[in-house]
């Protein structure tokens, strides 16, 4: 495993200031009358160039956690804070210009649009930026070259497999040449074989090119690459775990 | 980048096209009867103006008060008489008059009585120049009236069929105008116009032993002369008519018109009937408006996961706002071309089917191209906006609840 042997080459690339910190975090749903507590004061930091894991049992919190990493939410008590700004000073609009910039986000369930092609979902986050036309074809092609989808560039996402459909919501993820990826349960919904290959992909782009990348999943052998392996339950961190090189 | 909101919405709308087909037929409906509707309401008019302006700009016409609009029928109304006409000759302005009146008479031929127009025409020739009739009636076969005709008749043309009296009449036939007989010895060409077609005309002088006053006259037409302003020699005509009649300044009982002026006064009549018609029109739109807005909103509802992707991969709420407006906006574009062509259409078959049965007189349609591209925008602002509050929910949506949303 070529893969594996290059990740422990790697240096550990913490430095002083963290990507991403969570400060006592609360996250509080209202469900009529009962409130439902899913995150419980939570704290961490994910510095450049990292590879975490986030596992725990299902309905600990984790979705909620990749939310507020992604800023994607806001926590209802405490503080997020991404490349030294505290997201509570910011407006929902910069918090979507931000997001678009700086974090690519991987689902479960792929979450492509139906009508659009393979190209033109690739292509899609670039469009909220303003790039211009040439230079994001151009990206988004070699983008799915990459992830060995060349020939399917036309194709619809009903007319791809689970497992082609995953690797173009990465190539989308990667289109606007973000620091962070976020991936929830990449894998959940593929064979063994397609898991791989994604799994591949994510640790590739961790290597190779230096992506911070966040995992969320329940895959032994995935937790295995993790730098660091944070356990979740019941909406806290019960343990948090340091692997490779330290 | 607007191009790329406009491809991403184009492709939502193909994607669906039963239900993009179902949300355009409201707006297609509108927009087909306000623009065959208002088409329609123009080409009456054009041809309204057409036969007025064929009278020519030197000519003022001269009726009683309230009776222009309905000849015949203004049963208590005061009277223009052969004095006001020789009055109105007198006047230097004035360079030839002429008189006409009609009204409905009972005819009877073949043991069948029914009533049509009866048209009271000076016999001189000159005068028949000014009337008009020279202009508007040619002749099918026979003669027109002569110097010294009474008792004698020419007729339209729909008496040249069988069906007014169960039988044609024929040139030399008699017929009887309120009991009195008069001989055939003309018909006159199809005018297209089927209360001219239905006309019997007879010389003035006979009109007035059978159905008139003495010397009344439905309306006069005078022609100025030549150099001298229409508008100027109506104010002496008034001036001078009032002294006569002695009436005040206001309290006129008749009118001096030009024919530019006549047609005015029937453009504000169409006018009002416009405004009717558009009044239902725009219901029609508003019924299309509600489908839109219907459709919009189940489209937010179905796509609220699609929406939650698109801010998670970086689109603001403003861009998710115009994402649905082009989208709702594309239905009121489909909808106005579809509409224009289909009004249109039915306008100009509208029109053909009027010539071939009235004639060409009435309708004279007539395609503007910037009402046209007019029409079209505001279908697709009109989209734009049924669009607006499904957009702004859609841009509203938390990113969270919409990508958990199934
Ligand atoms: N928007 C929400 N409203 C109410 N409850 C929620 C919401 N999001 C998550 N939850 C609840 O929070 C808990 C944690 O959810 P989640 O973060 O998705 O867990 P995990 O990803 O670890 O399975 C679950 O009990 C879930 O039902
Ligand atoms: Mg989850």
């Amino acid at each position: 495993m070529e893969m594996k042997q290059a990740l422990h080459r790697e240096k550990k690339v913490t430095k002083k200031k963290p990507l991403l910190a969570l400060r006592d975090v609360w996250k509080r749903y209202l469900m009529g009358e009962v409130a439902l507590d899913v995150l419980k004061g939570i704290s961490l930091e994910i510095y450049e160039g990292e590879f975490v894991a986030i596992v725990g049992p299902s309905g600990s919190g984790k979705s909620t956690l990749m939310n507020l990493l992604g800023i994607l939410d806001v926590p209802t008590k405490g503080k997020v804070i991404i490349d030294d700004k505290d997201i509570s000073t910011l407006t929902e609009s910069d918090l979507a210009e931000l997001r678009g910039k700086k974090i690519g986000f991987v689902f479960q369930q792929f979450n492509l649009i139906h009508s659009l092609t393979a190209l033109e979902n690739v292509v899609l986050p670039t469009i909220f930026q303003g790039i211009p036309e040439q230079v994001r074809l151009e990206r988004a092609k070699k983008l799915l070259a990459r992830v060995g989808l060349e020939q399917r560039i036309g194709h619809r996402p009903n007319e791809l497999s689970g497992g082609q459909q995953q690797r173009v919501a990465i190539a989308r993820s990667l289109i606007n040449n973000p620091s962070i990826i976020l991936a929830d349960e990449p894998t959940g919904n593929l064979d063994s074989a397609s898991g791989k290959q994604i799994m591949e992909l994510l640790l590739q782009l961790h290597v190779e090119e230096k992506k911070t990348i966040i995992l969320v999943t329940h895959d032994q052998s995935l937790v295995s690459h993790a730098q660091r392996v944070i356990r979740i339950k019941d909406g806290m961190v019960e343990k948090v775990e340091i692997r490779g090189e330290k | 980048m607007i191009r790329d909101y406009f491809i991403l919405a184009w492709r939502e709308v193909h994607r669906r096209k039963k239900r993009s087909f179902l949300t355009l037929l409201g707006i297609i409906i509108g927009i087909a009867a306000v623009v065959s509707l208002i088409t329609l309401g123009q080409g009456l008019e054009n041809a309204i103006a057409r036969q007025f302006s064929a009278l020519g700009n030197d000519k003022l016409i001269i009726t009683a008060k309230g009776s222009a609009l309905t000849p015949g029928l203004s049963i208590d109304a005061v009277k223009i008489t052969q004095d006001d006409l020789k009055l109105i000759d007198s006047l230097a302005e004035i360079k030839k008059t002429a008189g006409v009146i009609h009204s409905y008479a009972r005819i009877e031929f073949n043991d069948h009585v029914r009533y049509f127009m009866v048209m009271g025409v000076p016999t001189d020739p000159d005068e028949r120049v000014l009337i008009g009739e020279t202009q508007n009636f040619h002749l099918l076969k026979g003669r027109s009236l002569n110097k010294g005709d009474l008792n004698k008749a020419v007729l339209g043309f729909e008496y040249t069929r069988k069906e007014l009296f169960e039988k044609k009449i024929e040139l030399g036939d008699t017929i009887l105008v309120q009991e009195e007989e008069f001989k055939v010895v003309g018909f006159w060409d199809r005018t297209g116009s089927p209360p001219d077609d239905q006309a019997v005309t007879i010389p003035l002088e006979s009109y007035e032993t059978i159905l008139g006053e003495k010397d009344e006259l439905g309306l006069i037409i005078a022609q100025t002369q030549s150099g001298e302003d229409p508008i100027i020699a109506a104010k002496s005509i008034e001036k001078e008519l009032r002294k006569s009649r002695g009436v005040e300044e206001g309290n006129e009982d008749f009118l001096v018109e030009t024919p530019q002026q006549m047609a005015e006064t029937f453009a504000v009549i169409l006018d009002i009937v416009g405004l009717v018609v558009i009044g239902i029109a725009a219901i029609s739109l508003v019924v299309g408006s509600v489908g839109i807005m219907n459709t919009m909103y189940t489209a937010v509802l179905q796509r609220t996961k699609e929406i939650g992707l698109l801010k998670a991969v970086g689109a603001r709420n403003k861009h998710i706002l115009l994402l649905f407006l082009v989208e709702s906006g594309f239905y009121g574009l489909g909808g106005g071309i579809i509409g224009v062509a289909l009004g249109i259409v039915f306008a100009t078959v509208v029109e053909s089917i009027f010539v071939l049965v009235v004639g060409p007189a009435f309708l004279e349609v007539e395609i503007k191209w910037g009402f046209v591209i007019l029409t079209v925008l505001f279908s697709f602002f009109l989209g734009c906006i049924s669009g607006l509050a499904p957009a702004l929910k859609a841009a509203k949506l938390n990113p969270v609840e919409s990508l958990r949303y199934e």
